[in-house]
């Protein structure tokens, strides 16, 4: 297999301006993925700082409404800044840092990703310029706020569709013309090699815990894992430490926003097909002369018109299977968790939630499910209030 | 002799960039011949794609532009098609490379070499991935070519040595578009690359006035300009032609004057 691939996907598909940072990062992360100091000063990170382990909670009430296997919930909603994306930025600016950069760049979807960045420069004392598509800035006013509390510059996109891809475009473009003390903190496991494997490595502490986690609790490893998939990075880091384990369920869920049948979506296995953008080959959302399709998701964290990789290997061979899930069924199942657990998960993690309330009620009572829970949904509490069709006041 | 290596012969070489099918593909069908008669020696036509990473605003409009006038693939192969009864002007598509893979990549170079399309620059696939379509290139005659940057540094000999038609140098940091200034010592640079190859150097990303594309053709073999162009080309849409070709026409001279040409 060659050098950052997945089977026949990955690759370095990037302009020749940003090939030597691609190669420094792969050799700085190379050297110090394996440097014990490195190491103890993520951890300590983690731990302190983000707040890990993260729980992995036993949702009772919601065990008993379902009736099929017992349900796990991991809690990721419950790490600073309020998702998974911290585990991966934390890791990447602290390589950013030794690799003697001063300043963080980003893209940001519904604005997780950007917070984690912001916060972690702040941290860090490092400059920070997040790119957010117009649209998204819109949808979600309260993170492009909390990022400038943070000290962060938010700069709007209105290229293309104005959101998440464009954003992707955008930061690829400022890297492009500032690399020598910029670092890009790609928010997923996706575009150019090393990005897919280095997010994956910083997020698979998630999978790692739930294996530790549920071993002590039940003494045994789950039947399946459910996780959203956008870009597919706390998906990947819930799966891969289960990767060899094969009686274990991987269950990926994207966002078929107003349904697959419809152009209003944004489900790359489902509709796409195998292409190469944003670095990587990979499926993307695409029309027949290859334009990248114009995606939508009511999740601006899942409204991306590709999918990272290693996913799409997964798929391929069967790995992992993914599933569908439609605005209507993700709102349904934000307050759903809201109402039974008294958790209100992010409307992409509300996706998973969705796909594992059709599928573990036809598990049998032994048998065990783990949905991550990737963010928390204050973020999200108005565009769920508007979709209802509720004003409020401020 | 190749088309391309013809351009180069007996002077520095003028290229033009312009995005097929903006406004329309009317004005490109007329562009192209229009341009090469006021001295463009080599044309190179962007296909239109909906994320051009690696270009600025004055082509992602232009971009834009094109798609929304409803160029596709297809329908820019025949107007090439068409051009090509109409001048032996060196042509060459600039491409993303996934319409190239959507489209199939055989097909693709099939019509290339049908519709009289030199070579193909794809600033997506750097030396690394260029096993995606040289095999389909060299089955068909089209030069793929190469390109290095200022940042490209010990990659400039495997990259150069690989080259096919031009090596496209890349001026600056970032994206596509007008600077005032290029500070890359591109001396430098082409004189890295000339010790493992013979094809010649064009410079490109930036260059506006004549006295930037004066002042790089003392060091490379040609002058690549796409920003400055696109941009008449937004400003008079389908009455663009006149103002292009004069523009074109001061450029040549520009480059020209100083090899006695």
């Amino acid at each position: 297999m060659r050098k950052g691939r997945f089977g026949p996907y990955g690759g370095q598909y990037i302009p020749e301006t940003l090939m030597n940072a691609v190669g420094e990062l792969e050799k700085e992360y190379e050297r110090l993925k394996k440097d014990p100091d490195f190491q103890a000063e993520l951890e300590h990170l983690l731990k302190h700082y983000a707040g890990r382990p993260s729980p992995l909670y036993y949702a009772g009430k919601m065990t008993r409404d379902l009736g099929g296997a017992k349900v796990y919930l991991k809690r990721e909603d419950l790490n600073h800044t309020g998702s998974h994306k911290i585990n991966n930025v934390l890791g990447q600016a602290l390589l950013a840092k030794k690799m003697g950069k001063k300043r963080l760049i980003a893209e940001t979807g519904a604005g997780q990703h950007g917070v984690a960045t912001a916060t972690a420069a702040a941290l860090m004392d490092m400059e920070c310029d997040i790119y957010m598509g117009k649209e998204d800035m819109e949808r979600q006013a309260l993170n492009v706020f909390r990022m400038e509390l943070l000290n962060a510059r938010v700069h709007p996109v209105t290229t293309g569709t104005m959101t998440l891809k464009d954003a992707v475009n955008e930061t690829l473009r400022e890297w492009a013309s500032r690399m020598d003390d910029t670092h890009y903190v790609l928010g997923s496991v996706m575009g150019p090699h090393p990005f897919p494997t280095i997010v994956r490595d910083f997020q698979k502490v998630i999978g790692k815990e739930i294996k530790a986690q549920l071993l002590e609790a039940e003494g045994r490893l789950p039947d399946a894992i459910f996780a959203c998939v956008g870009g597919g990075s706390n998906a990947i880091g819930a799966f891969y430490e289960f990767i060899e384990d094969t009686g274990v369920r991987l269950i990926g869920c994207e966002a078929a926003g107003l349904g697959i049948d419809t152009p209003q979506n944004a489900a790359t296995i489902a509709t796409g097909a195998v292409g190469v953008f944003h670095g990587m080959k990979s499926y993307f959302c695409q029309d027949e002369d290859g334009q990248i399709a114009p995606v939508y998701s009511i999740s601006a964290g899942l409204d991306y018109p590709g999918i990272g990789p290693e996913h799409a290997l997964l798929h391929d061979t069967g790995r992992a299977e993914y599933y569908a899930v439609t605005d209507e069924e993700a709102v349904s199942a934000f307050e759903y968790l809201s109402h039974t657990e008294g958790i209100i998960p992010a409307i992409e993690s509300a996706h998973a939630v969705a796909c594992a309330l059709k599928i573990i009620p036809d598990m049998s009572k032994e048998q065990i499910a783990v949905i991550n829970i990737s963010g928390r949904g204050d973020k999200d509490v108005a565009a769920i209030a508007r979709y209802k069709g509720v004003e409020l006041y401020e | 002799m190749s088309r391309i290596a013809r351009a180069f012969q007996n002077n520095k070489a003028f290229i033009a960039f312009i995005t097929g099918g903006d406004p329309d593909l009317e004005t490109t069908e007329r562009l192209v011949p229009a341009m090469a008669e006021a001295g463009a020696d080599i044309i190179e036509i962007g296909i239109p794609f909906s994320d051009p990473v690696a270009e600025g605003a004055v082509i992602q409009e232009a971009n834009e532009r094109a798609l929304k006038a409803g160029c596709t693939i297809d329908k820019l192969f025949a107007a090439v098609a068409r051009i090509r009864r109409r001048t032996q002007v060196p042509l060459l598509f600039m491409t993303y490379l996934n319409p190239v893979l959507a489209y199939g990549k055989e097909k693709f170079m099939r019509r290339c070499r049908e519709c009289g399309i030199d070579g193909l620059i794809v600033p997506d696939m750097p030396y690394e991935e260029r096993g995606e379509l040289d095999g389909a290139c060299k089955e068909y005659g089209i030069d793929l070519l190469s390109m290095i940057a200022p940042t490209s540094a010990e990659r400039i000999k495997m990259i150069a040595a690989d080259a096919k038609g031009f090596l496209y140098c890349v001026s600056s940091l970032g994206v596509t578009g007008v600077r005032e200034r290029i500070e890359t010592d591109l001396a430098a640079l082409i004189d890295k690359a000339r010790t493992v190859t013979t094809v010649p150097s064009a410079v490109g990303f930036g260059i506006s006035t004549p006295k930037q594309a004066a002042g790089l053709a003392k060091i490379a073999d040609g002058v690549i300009v796409g920003s400055a162009i696109v941009q008449l080309i937004a400003q008079f849409g389908r009455q663009s032609v006149k103002t292009v070709c004069e523009y074109v026409g001061i450029m040549k001279r520009s480059i020209s004057v100083m090899t006695g040409g």
